[in-house]
């Protein structure tokens, strides 16, 4: 009775189209470059690469599920991951005990992940109380933790951790990358989070109709603040990925990874006017462009080229999404509406 | 066919509109002459709206002819039909309220005269000579949003006369007018007629307008289902012939005898919209409040559901004070709102049917440990539906391609699973189709009888007299007249409202 018209038929989903993309710039890539592409040590090597961006991707689709955006994550990612750096090179040093460095890891991560919490907590209060449009509050509040980051380091990378931080970023568990593990769970637990929860379910309808659900007399204000905190929590997770895999942190790390989340949570069929949204389809969408990416670097394209496919990519796919392949068709061969 | 004349200025053949399943104009033939004033009467959700669209060029027909000044148009759009001469006065004026009478009068004559600079003294001319030709008083240097609504009428048909109007098309032109109002109104069209221009009056209370037209057309369900020289309708007939029956609807069941006061409003009042706003609702008591437009109605019946700030005032609930301006603490104190404007306030449109009744119960239907009983919830989202005689093929399909007298009923599925005290209804048959509408007063008068307080905000008389055991007339803000339901009659409410 419940799903049975959703597990149906996959096939009719839009996210079966980003099945067969992910599928066949895989194909293009293999058949380009059989060799490098398809070895051990580059599948491997992108299994370490795309979770840190994928999270950051996780977070931008719960704001863009509302109709609103987070374009501070890698501000907040940064922050966390300086703070957390400065915790472990104060109170441990890599000549400490194992199980000693452990505890100072986890005390840095939890502070992190508070950090995290806190911008979350400030972008909500700005979007649910002061009104701000989500845009334009993430982008100032995304400023004041760079700058933030920036005070505390003279902008400068913090290092020396003990061997324990390297684990999140660089090890297996079972064989499969860490990273890769934080990711999955990450990714399932908001799966769960957005289609089994009576807050998922509001996010959706919110997204779908602010205005209706004011007048179904939705808690609003609550669901923005833990939508805001939630992405903040994610992006600090996902900065202390990028701080284990850099084995430092810095103010500046990851700077090309908020349009890369924007593009992902676009291209995965997230509706950034809000009220749709699967984390398969983001899920498959970081596959694609991983496979890209990585194929991209393979045949040695420069990483400003990347930028700029990056952005035509973007813009295309929300041309597509919202006109639709024919709309797009129509609007190149008649520039101008005849009148 | 019609009588097609050669004089007649607007002609439409066979006209057939049909939006996603569903058909809001099946082959209705209509026809306007020079200089000729028709009335389109229909219920909401008739089809009128769609045809002044159609005739205005905001919607194209899906099957028919439209021929204006003679000239067959395949592809009709505003600005084409501007141009032929036709021009819509909609229930608000679309008016500039920050600019002057003046500027208002003359803007589309300044765009449309492709002038890169707006000419001043040119534009007063223009406005002064529309206004003379109509010959009343009004300050062209003034702005629009310090003026009354009636002026405010004034100026909208001066601005269509300024743009050369063959036809004026008017929305409920009387809705907000004061009888006296009404009456200058008429004057004025008579005078336009001499001048050769036709009017439509389009509305669902034609009395008024009855004796300056010539001929009526009455739609019902998308099908014209009348039409005649005006001399032949009376108040009787037109309502026989909008609504397709005869028999009176049946009266609100007597109050529950001994009840006990359930909700009570003390000196609530809001700047600009209401004051002094004092009354108490029974439980089992249906509680009608109506009022021109712009009466501070509906910002009242926000206000008691928390969505507008009433600067001052308490409302409580079985004694229990509630907080005001805040809809979530509203619905806490089992207070429900079903909103006016079903599309953008009522509905999530694109979720499906039951998503948009379980959105009230969800924390209900939460377990333990946080996770939905999607069983349970869709569960009791069909019970409710079943209840309230929603047709929906598949309750998983996007509430958006309901008929409106079923989406009303998603709508009121959603507040009556969560069980209210006090069920505020804001006009809750517009757009309904008069079957549903019947059924819809039916659960009203069931909801009573089990012992819920419903308020209900709406201009519709019949459907006043025909739930309410009370009505309370609101103008200017304030609660001017209060009206037994059992013994007022429609006469009597329409004369406290417009006095």
């Amino acid at each position: 009775m419940t799903t049975p018209n959703k597990t149906k038929d996959f096939t009719k989903a839009p996210e079966f189209r980003l099945l067969i993309i992910a599928v066949a710039v895989f194909a293009f890539m293999a058949v380009l470059s059989p060799d490098r592409f398809l070895s051990p040590q580059n599948l491997t090597s992108m299994a370490f690469q795309f979770p840190e961006f994928a999270i950051l991707a996780l977070a931008m689709t719960i704001t863009m599920m509302t109709g609103g955006i987070d374009l501070s994550v890698v501000g907040v990612s940064n922050l966390s991951a300086v703070i957390a750096a400065i915790i472990l090179t104060h109170f441990a040093t890599p000549e400490m005990a194992a199980g000693q460095s452990a505890m100072w890891l986890g005390l840095a991560a939890a502070a992190a992940l508070c950090i995290g919490a806190i911008a979350g907590l400030i972008n909500g209060s700005l979007i649910a109380f002061f009104g701000l449009p989500p845009i334009l509050a993430t982008l100032g509040s995304g400023l004041v933790f760079t700058g933030f980051a920036i005070a505390m380091t003279g902008g400068s990378a913090v290092m020396g951790f003990p061997e324990a931080v390297a684990w999140l970023g660089n090890e297996r568990l079972l064989g499969i990358p860490v990273p890769l593990i934080v990711f999955a769970l990450l990714a399932f637990g908001l799966h769960l989070l957005l289609t089994r929860t009576a807050f998922g379910l509001r996010v959706t309808m919110f997204g779908a109709n602010p205005l209706a659900a004011l007048y179904a007399a939705v808690d609003i204000n609550r669901m923005l603040l833990k939508v805001y905190v939630i992405a903040g929590m994610f992006a600090s997770i996902a900065g202390l990925v990028i701080m284990s895999r850099a084995n430092s942190a810095k103010a500046d790390y990851g700077s090309s990874y908020l349009l890369l989340a924007v593009l992902i949570a676009v291209l995965g069929g997230v509706n950034p006017y809000g009220g749709y949204g699967r984390v398969v389809g983001v899920v498959l969408a970081v596959l694609s462009m991983q496979f890209l990416s990585s194929g991209l670097n393979m045949l040695q394209v420069s990483n400003f080229a990347r930028e700029l496919i990056w952005g035509v990519l973007l813009i295309f796919v929300m041309v597509i999404n919202t006109n639709g392949l024919t709309g797009f068709r129509s609007a190149l061969s008649k520039p101008t509406k005849s009148s | 066919m019609s009588d097609v004349s050669p004089h007649a200025f607007i002609d439409l053949a066979g006209i057939t509109k049909r939006y996603a399943g569903v058909t809001a104009l099946d082959g209705v033939d209509f026809t306007v002459n020079h200089g000729e004033a028709v009335c389109l009467a229909g219920e909401n959700g008739s089809g009128k709206s769609t045809l002044i669209k159609i005739i205005s060029g905001v919607e194209q027909a899906t099957e028919g002819e439209v021929r204006i000044g003679g000239n067959l148009h395949s592809v009709l759009n505003p600005r084409i039909s501007a141009a032929a001469g036709v021009m819509v006065i909609f229930q608000d004026f679309s008016l500039f309220p920050n600019l002057t009478v003046y500027e208002n009068i003359a803007f589309s004559t300044q765009l449309t005269g492709h002038k890169r600079l707006f000419d001043r003294s040119q534009a007063r001319k223009v406005a002064q000579a529309a206004i003379d030709r109509i010959g009343v008083k009004l300050d062209i240097d003034k702005r629009v949003e310090d003026l009354p609504v009636a002026h405010k009428q004034l100026v909208a048909i001066c601005r269509a006369l300024a743009s050369k109007a063959r036809l004026i098309i008017m929305d409920e032109p009387t809705t907000a007018l004061t009888e006296k109002e009404v009456k200058a109104l008429l004057g004025i069209i008579r005078l336009l007629k001499e001048e050769g221009v036709a009017v439509i009056f389009v509305s669902h209370k034609l009395a008024e307008v009855l004796e300056v037209s010539e001929k009526v057309v009455v739609l019902r369900n998308g099908k014209k289902v009348a039409e005649g020289p005006a001399s032949e309708f009376d108040t009787q007939s037109l309502t026989r012939h909008m609504t397709g029956r005869d028999v009176p609807e049946a009266r609100p069941s007597p109050v529950i005898a001994d009840a006990k006061t359930l909700m009570s409003v003390r000196d609530l009042a809001k700047n600009g919209s209401f004051e002094n706003i004092n009354f108490e609702l029974m439980s089992g008591e249906v509680l009608g409040i109506t009022g021109l437009l712009g009466s501070g109605r509906t910002s009242l019946a926000k206000a008691l559901f928390g969505l507008v700030a009433p600067d001052k005032g308490s409302i409580t609930v079985d004694g229990n004070a509630v907080p005001i301006g805040d809809p979530v603490a509203a619905s806490h104190a089992r207070i429900g709102y079903v909103p006016e404007d079903r599309l953008t306030e009522g509905l999530f449109l694109s979720q499906s049917i039951v998503r948009n009744v379980a959105i009230g119960r969800l924390d209900e239907h939460t377990s333990a440990a946080g996770f939905l009983n999607m069983n349970g919830l869709v569960a009791e989202a069909a019970e409710w539906l079943q209840r309230l005689k929603v047709k929906a093929p598949d309750i998983e399909a996007p509430v958006q391609s309901l008929s409106g007298g079923n989406q009303q009923r998603v709508a009121l599925a959603r507040w009556l699973s969560r069980t209210p005290r006090v069920l505020i209804l804001n006009g809750p048959s517009v757009g309904v189709d008069v079957g549903s509408k019947a059924d819809i007063h039916d659960i009203i008068r069931d909801l009573a009888k089990e012992g819920i307080g419903v308020i209900i905000i709406s201009d519709d008389l019949p459907e006043l007299l025909a739930t309410c055991h009370r009505i309370l007339v609101m103008r200017d803000g304030k609660i001017t007249d209060e009206l037994a339901g059992g013994v007022a009659t429609e006469e009597k409410l329409a004369r406290s409202l417009a006095s």
